[in-house]
């Protein structure tokens, strides 16, 4: 396993250190989150500008309380995990603040105030978000606790899952059987925080048992196939996503799991097998369920035969997605300008069609900033897999730095017409609670571990 | 393990990089046939955000576009709504058009091919987008004259410059606020259409080129002249018998002149301008049967009848019948039968005598000017038909003149002025009432004006109201508001 590292000495040598190594990686960080604040609160005056022609203080105001409790992580990081990647923090930052700004912008359009504007909403779930991540950071000092409640994990997980199913706790909202709720106002999507233990309870479960799984059966048509009994994992896995489908009417959530799953099982068995038998699995169950179930092969439909009449006029067909489309098409290359579009005809402009949305007002350019920052992000996710470090956390970063990258594969791939829609979060942008929570732990969760991964910059632990 | 997180970061590059492909084909490759899908609503919204160009007659500014601060951008204002309503029509984003907004729209949105160049400059200059300034022939002072002259009568008028084709005034009565259907409140729009469809005297309608079309009574007489002239086989001065009725050949229906006696008081014989002067029917049924309805039709299409044009709105089609028996060619020869003609034909008649035989194409754009004044359409003035010769245009002219000094049109007269003209009192059914025309031009010898006057209804006095008493007036004050600008 990994070397042991110089910071796991004495509390004495590690205070001594923080006082004597200048945290460089902080100080990045810093100067970055000071431009992730600018462009956030930039956005927000160029939509009120752009909107209404006047500037309004209130939102500036709420926009400087989240960069102040980003501040604050960025505070805490200082002391518990100083040596954590730098970019993370400031991406999602920005992300973050790009989706309020649209959020705001389409609360504008559509006369939304006070606490029915999905805006303010949005950002008390923001602050709710950071302060999970915060909480996260100062309590899991070590992500390798986290291995000891692999099956704990596991088991919450499909507690989670279940949760929509229970009567009288679950809500049906867009078709999909995947909220709960509690009253009118708390209202929860359990599957977003069930994405994270399941990702932790794989990483756990593969480290454990990754061995008998890499073991080879037989061959069959070149490719070596694992032995049968292995086959017990992916199947479970695999019945559970089948399940999602059919049950709670969610094809989204269930790729997201599977892809995960699949990708993670490949990276710790290194058999190309478990991919091929995962494609195979999934495509077949996804064929039957497009086949049998109506909302899936109206999603089919949709999406290879958007602009013909008849599917843009049925109830449920594709005139949401022509009109994200044709939201896309008008921003063009530059966009229209913050708040000079026109992205409320769309519907669900704010949550399934944020990217629709932002890419109508700031135009292909836009999109290939928010794409990149993405990326960047995902990188530095797999990045870690790539530091000294344990086998667990190398696995957990990289699953987790993966969900995220399926899900904006998933969502800008929906809208875009790369693949069918299918109804998932675009990560840290679009309005919703659950998501923000869940995607901001994983960023609390990816700093924990590139903070313990990185090698050393200094003394003899440097290369 | 690195080699499989390899693998999977050029997975995620791969998913990416299909993400960076498909929003660049939809937002720059295809973004131009989205634009275009009528499904596009936002395509529709941008139109509205285009200042559409203004309409101008004279100095006067007649339709303009005023922000709303709601989604349309701008509405269309006409400040002398009832006024202009004939040549302005009405603009709505959402509801539909008519007049000059409808069919210069092209130019006042800005989408004209005319405006391409335009259009680039205004991209790279930033600035917003325009359309282009309409200015219109008409006068202002001979507009209100003709709309204060016809007050609450059900009618139109229109003037014409002889010399060009210009159009100088176009009124239709009822008039309506176009400023009633340019809001931006569709249901009130609506609604405010719907009530002046069901109005009292079709007010929508555009009476001097379209609706239902008049009989052109005696002012027909004036084609039929121009017909038999022209032949070479008449002249102002040859005989026609002059009884004071006359049966159709072949039929048991029996014609009369308006005086229920003979031509011009007595006399065996008549000569065509007298029958002119005084408006009779009797000998120009004579001479319609003589010159047959072929000639006539001829004649009558010379001047512009059974065929379309636009001026730029399209006038609907004066109608001389294609067959007529002899009966009916008599008839049609002072303007009854199936004859039917749009005051602005009319006026095109008038105009075409008026300019010695050479017919001027009528038109209502002056100039179109782009947002930087440059001039991207203008008037030129040409001859749309030679309707007849100058000799024929003269004598004509002399037989209207006599008309007006002592003859059947002497409402029309000016102190000082001579005024060549020609009345009509066209029946309709039965018991109907007549329609009263007036159509002629001044100075007879230099004529700067040529107008045509409709009174619809009887001018509301049934069959008492003749052409004389009711549209000739009307018409005086045109030509006088002409002369005397």
């Amino acid at each position: 396993m990994s070397a042991p590292s110089i910071v796991a000495d004495t509390s004495v040598i590690k205070t001594m250190r923080k006082l004597r190594i200048p945290q460089t990686e902080r100080n990045r960080e810093l100067a970055l989150l000071v431009v992730a604040f600018a462009v956030n609160v930039a956005m927000v005056l160029l939509v009120q500008l752009g909107a209404t022609g006047e500037i309004e203080t209130t939102l500036v105001s709420l926009t400087a309380t989240l960069a102040a409790l980003v501040f604050g992580l960025h505070i805490c990081l200082r002391y518990v995990a100083p040596k954590a990647d730098p970019l993370l923090l400031p991406i999602v930052t920005v992300l973050n603040g790009m989706g309020v700004a649209m959020i705001y912008r389409l609360d504008i359009a559509e006369g939304y105030t006070g606490w029915s504007a999905f805006s303010t909403r949005q950002i008390v779930w923001s602050a709710i978000a950071i302060i999970g991540a915060i909480t996260v950071i100062l309590v899991i000092r070590n992500h390798r606790v986290l291995f000891r409640y692999t099956y704990i994990f596991g088991f919450a997980a499909f507690v989670l899952l279940l949760l929509p199913l229970v009567p009288g706790l679950g809500r049906r909202v867009n078709g999909a059987q995947v909220w709960i709720g509690i009253g009118d106002f708390l209202t929860f999507q359990p599957g977003e925080v069930a994405k994270i233990a399941l990702a932790i309870f794989f990483a756990g479960y593969l480290v454990r048992t990754r061995d008998s799984l890499s073991l080879v059966g037989r061959r069959f048509l070149g490719v070596q196939l694992p032995r049968l009994r292995d086959l017990g994992p992916i199947v479970v896995v695999w019945a559970l996503s089948m399940g999602v489908i059919v049950f709670q009417r969610d094809l989204g959530t269930a790729l997201l799991y599977f892809g995960m799953f699949t990708v993670m099982i490949y990276v710790a068995t290194g058999r190309l097998s478990w991919v091929l038998i995962g494609l195979g699995l999934f495509g077949g169950g996804a064929a039957i369920a497009s086949q049998s179930l109506t909302y899936v092969n109206g999603r089919f439909n949709n999406w290879l035969d958007a602009f013909s009449q008849e599917i843009y006029d049925a109830q449920g067909g594709s005139f949401q997605l022509l009109q994200g489309i044709f939201g896309l098409a008008h921003g063009g290359l530059v966009g229209t300008g913050l708040g000079q579009g026109r992205p409320a005809i769309t519907p669900l402009a704010e949550s399934d069609y944020i990217i629709a949305s932002l890419g109508e007002e700031l135009g292909l350019a836009g999109i290939f900033a928010i794409l990149c920052l993405y990326l960047v992000f995902v990188g530095r996710g797999i990045r870690i897999g790539f530091l000294d470090g344990d086998d667990f956390g190398k696995l957990l970063a990289l699953g987790l730095a993966f969900t995220v990258a399926l899900q904006v594969f998933i969502m800008v791939g929906g809208v875009t017409r790369v693949i069918p829609l299918t109804g998932l979060t675009t990560p840290f942008l679009a309005a919703g609670g659950s998501s923000l929570v869940a995607n901001w732990i994983i960023v609390a969760l990816l700093l924990r571990v590139s903070d313990s991964a990185r090698p050393a910059r200094s003394g003899e632990a440097s290369s | 393990m690195k080699k499989e997180m390899k693998r999977v970061s050029v997975v995620v590059l791969a998913m990416f990089v299909a993400l960076f492909i498909s929003t660049s084909v939809i937002q720059v490759f295809q973004a131009d046939t989205l634009a275009a899908d009528p499904r596009n609503s936002r395509t529709l919204y941008d139109s509205y955000r285009t200042e559409r160009g203004p309409i101008l007659a004279g100095q006067t500014v007649i339709a303009d576009s005023v922000a709303t601060g709601d989604r349309y951008a701008f509405q269309r204002q006409y400040p002398e709504g009832e006024l202009y309503s004939a040549v302005t029509g009405y603009f709505n984003p959402t509801q539909g058009s008519s007049g000059v907004e409808r069919s210069m729209n092209d130019l006042l949105s800005g989408t004209s091919n005319l405006q391409f160049l335009d259009e680039i400059n205004r991209i790279i200059s930033g600035q917003p987008p325009k359309g282009a300034a309409v200015q219109v022939t008409v006068d202002p002072a001979v507009q209100k004259a003709a709309f204060d002259a016809l007050g609450d009568l059900t009618g139109s008028v229109v003037a014409i410059e002889p010399s060009t084709g210009r159009i100088l005034a176009m009124v239709s009565k009822p008039t309506y606020d176009p400023n009633q259907l340019a809001g931006t409140d569709s249901g009130q729009v609506i609604d405010n259409y719907n009530a002046l469809l069901s109005a009292e005297g079709d007010p929508l309608i555009n009476r001097t080129i379209s609706g239902d079309l008049n009989p052109p009574g005696s002012t027909f007489k004036l084609v039929v002249a121009t017909a038999a002239f022209e032949s070479g086989d008449y002249a102002p001065e040859t005989q026609l018998p002059n009884p004071a009725s006359y049966t159709l050949p072949g039929t048991n229906t029996t014609v009369f002149n308006s005086s229920r006696g003979p031509c011009g008081g007595s006399g065996d014989t008549v000569s065509i301008s007298d029958a002119i002067r005084y408006s009779c029917n009797i000998p120009m049924a004579e001479l319609g049967i003589a010159l047959g309805d072929d000639v006539i039709r001829e004649t009558a299409e010379r001047y512009g009848f059974n065929e379309d044009l636009s001026i730029p709105m399209s006038v609907e089609r004066s109608v001389y019948p294609q067959v007529l028996d002899s009966p009916q060619t008599g008839l049609s020869a002072f303007g009854q039968s199936d004859v039917r003609s749009t005051p602005l034909e009319m006026a095109m008649v008038s105009a075409g005598i008026a300019n010695d035989g050479e017919m001027m194409t009528p038109g209502l754009i002056d100039e179109v000017t782009g947002r930087n004044l440059e001039v991207l359409q203008s008037f030129e003035p040409s001859v749309m038909q030679t309707t007849s010769s100058s000799e024929t245009a003269d004598a004509i002219t002399d037989a209207m003149v006599a008309s007006v000094t002592s003859g059947a049109a002497t409402n029309a007269t000016i102190d000082g002025v001579s005024v060549a003209g020609k009345t009509g009192t066209a029946e309709n059914g039965s018991g109907d009432p007549y329609t009263l025309w007036f159509t002629g031009f001044a100075p007879a010898d230099d004529p700067q004006v040529a107008v045509a006057v409709v009174i619809e209804d009887g001018g509301g006095r049934g069959q008492d109201g003749s052409g004389n008493a009711l549209a000739a007036p009307v018409a005086k004050q045109v030509l006088e508001a002409v002369l005397n600008g």
